[in-house]
């Protein structure tokens, strides 16, 4: 059975397909990379499995199980994670703090314990950090924990918010962009990061990446999408050799060059 | 500069971040215990207003400052906890044992019951949401007249604790060191939220509801525990404020009320417990500072008492537009700005205070 499986998912916004009939299953341990030009609906499905917005067809499943009755919050208790796009940080908390929100899935105090702070309470922040600490040294972050995220440069800001996906131990990963705005070394460190996520942690990814050298040393398979529909799917050296795919990010000549050439 | 050298998790979880931080305010502690000896009974009589306003303060800090949401309600649920506590009181013959707790309890639920329906509201529009319910909460003690005696007002009993009777012009050392207690009680309750979960998930919806809202925290639910205990915490000194005031009426809470708290938290410097106190400080102190120089002003150019109509007020705005202007942190921001300057002399360099703007905000969802 597969972790994720998307099963003939549209949506429209208004007259805009922005997601047209896409099926796809992400197998546990894989990684699987969604490529496609800008607008082809990639981080729009990452919305549709966060259930930001609500498909007009299909079924969304997780581990056999439809998501679609599940609220936005429901989906880190799944064991779902998520990075975005453009860095959604508390910017005005420490990368410790940041983390630490992370583990809200595993919180089992109530209000009125921790406004008293009992011996429980405290039990489990000892458990938190000790799960935190163990994602700032897999990533790196040592030098960083008691900074505010409002001074910190923008490739730690990337790794900070993958960490804070990581401690919410989830089963699935979904990075949008890991390595939008990194420079060659750190997106490096992303592919690597990548690989023990999925070896190391048993974590699998499912992720949107622009940068086909990233995609093609760490996923195992990637679907390719252009206008919210489906072009090819397979191994990276498939999907990037495929004629549609080439067509989608290249275009074709059309008739005015051929007779130029 | 000290450096915390961190061996255990509990570094991080303590209170105090190291034993002379906790001798410091070991040393404040002192002090406040030692005031009624020190000050007369005037002062100490402002001193307690000064801690009462401090209650009201945390309060709405808790919802300002943590939570990220703007509230212009809060003279609301001070009345709310006042005239409960004192109706429970007269009323159903309640000691203040049971009555002060129970105000608190009925100011928070009732704003986290109000918090509900405005939890879609961001900013500037819910501010203006919660003018309503001061305004609401206002004219419905006008009408019910038969509870809450209008605008005639209600005269609180004195307070007494298993026999100790607690009041501000015949004990007034008792009174403060009532609200001391209660004070320290509502630090401490402010801390553990901070360094709780719930403290981090106020922060995380402050800062970005749709991250918040991935790593499972459920924002309408946690907003209206923000509003919850914000609001309870702010009727506990609703209920001090009461007993303080010796009488008080519909007008005893009004908007100005509200935009007073907001300012007070504001210049005291959003975010932080110190902030409320300074806050306070400025709040409370400023109309008797203003009486105090109107009349020196008037003795020295000898013509009596000078009464300049809505000059508490243009002084109050004046304050706020200067911190808005040169220290948008508040007086905590500037305090905690000079202490980097000596601990770091002389490597303290101009912009390590200093905002950056964050990436693509335009992209936002909200």
């Amino acid at each position: 059975m597969s972790l994720l499986e998307l099963d003939n998912v549209t949506l429209r916004f208004g007259g805009l397909t922005a997601v047209s009939q896409v099926s796809f299953s992400v197998e546990e341990g894989e990684v699987f990379a969604l490529v496609g030009p800008n607008g082809a609906g990639k981080s729009t499905i990452f919305n549709l499995i966060s259930r930001i917005y609500d498909p007009a067809e299909g079924d969304i499943r997780f581990d056999g199980k439809s998501i679609l009755d599940r609220k936005p919050h429901e989906i880190a208790r799944l064991g779902i994670a998520r990075t975005f796009q453009n860095i959604e940080l508390f910017d005005q908390a420490t990368v410790m703090q940041n983390l630490l929100v992370g583990r809200h899935r595993h919180r089992h105090s109530r209000m009125w314990s921790e406004l008293l702070f009992t011996p429980f309470v405290r039990a489990e922040e000892r458990r938190h950090r000790e799960a935190i600490e163990k994602v700032i040294d897999f990533l790196d972050l040592q030098a960083y924990r008691d900074k505010y995220i409002a001074g910190l440069p923008y490739g730690v800001r990337k790794v900070v918010e993958m960490g804070r996906a990581l401690a919410i131990e989830p089963r699935l990963l979904l990075l949008d962009e890991p390595a939008s705005g990194l420079s060659v070394e750190e997106t490096q460190d992303v592919a690597f990061w990548v690989e023990d996520i999925k070896k190391q942690m048993g974590v699998t990814v499912l992720m949107v990446e622009h940068d086909m050298h990233l995609v093609a040393s760490v996923s195992d398979r990637v679907l390719a999408l252009a206008d919210g529909k489906m072009l090819a799917m397979g191994t990276p050296h498939e999907v990037q050799n495929h004629p549609k795919v080439v067509e989608a990010y290249i275009g074709v000549a059309d008739e005015h060059e051929k007779v130029l050439a | 500069m000290r450096t915390v050298f961190k061996t255990s998790y509990d570094a991080d979880i303590n209170l105090f971040r190291h034993k002379q931080q906790f001798g410091w305010y070991l040393a404040l502690f002192a002090l406040a215990l030692a005031l009624p000896f020190l000050l007369s009974n005037f002062a100490l009589g402002e001193a307690t207003n000064v801690l009462i306003w401090a209650i009201a303060c945390m309060g709405l800090m808790i919802l300002v400052g943590q939570s990220g949401q703007a509230s212009l309600g809060h003279a609301a649920f001070l009345a709310i906890g006042c005239y409960a506590n004192v109706l429970m009181q007269q009323r159903l013959g309640l000691p203040f044992l049971i009555t002060f707790p129970l105000a608190g309890l009925i100011a928070g639920v009732a704003g986290a019951l109000i918090a509900l329906p405005m939890t879609k509201l961001h900013g500037i529009y819910l501010a203006i949401g919660t003018i309503a319910i001061t305004i609401l909460v206002e004219d419905f003690i006008v009408i019910a007249e038969p509870l809450t005696n209008g605008v005639i007002g209600l005269i609180p009993p004195p307070i007494t604790i298993f026999g100790l009777v607690i009041d501000r012009y015949s004990t007034p050392n008792t009174l403060y060191y009532l609200t001391l207690g209660i004070t320290l009680l509502v630090v401490l309750a402010y801390r553990n939220l901070q360094r709780s979960p719930l403290g981090r998930s106020f922060a995380a919806i402050r800062d970005s509801e749709i991250s918040a809202q991935a790593m499972g925290v459920n924002v309408a639910r946690t907003k209206a525990v923000a509003f919850g205990i914000s609001t309870g915490i702010t009727g506990l000194a609703g209920a001090l404020m009461g007993h303080y005031a010796g009488i008080f009426n519909n007008e005893t809470f009004n908007l100005i009320i509200s935009i007073q708290l907001l300012l007070a938290i504001v210049i005291g410097g959003l975010g932080s417990i110190h902030g409320a106190f300074f806050g306070a400080a400025i709040v409370a102190l400023l109309p008797q500072t203003i009486a105090f120089g109107r009349d020196m002003l008037g003795g020295l150019i000898g013509g009596g008492s000078i009464a300049i109509p809505g000059m508490e007020a243009a002084i109050f705005g004046l304050i706020l537009i200067l911190f808005i202007l040169f220290e948008p942190m508040g007086i905590y921001g500037r305090w905690v700005k000079i202490r980097t300057y000596f601990e770091l002399f002389p490597f303290y360099r101009k912009d390590m205070f200093r905002r950056q703007k964050a990436y693509l905000k335009t992209e936002r969802m909200r």
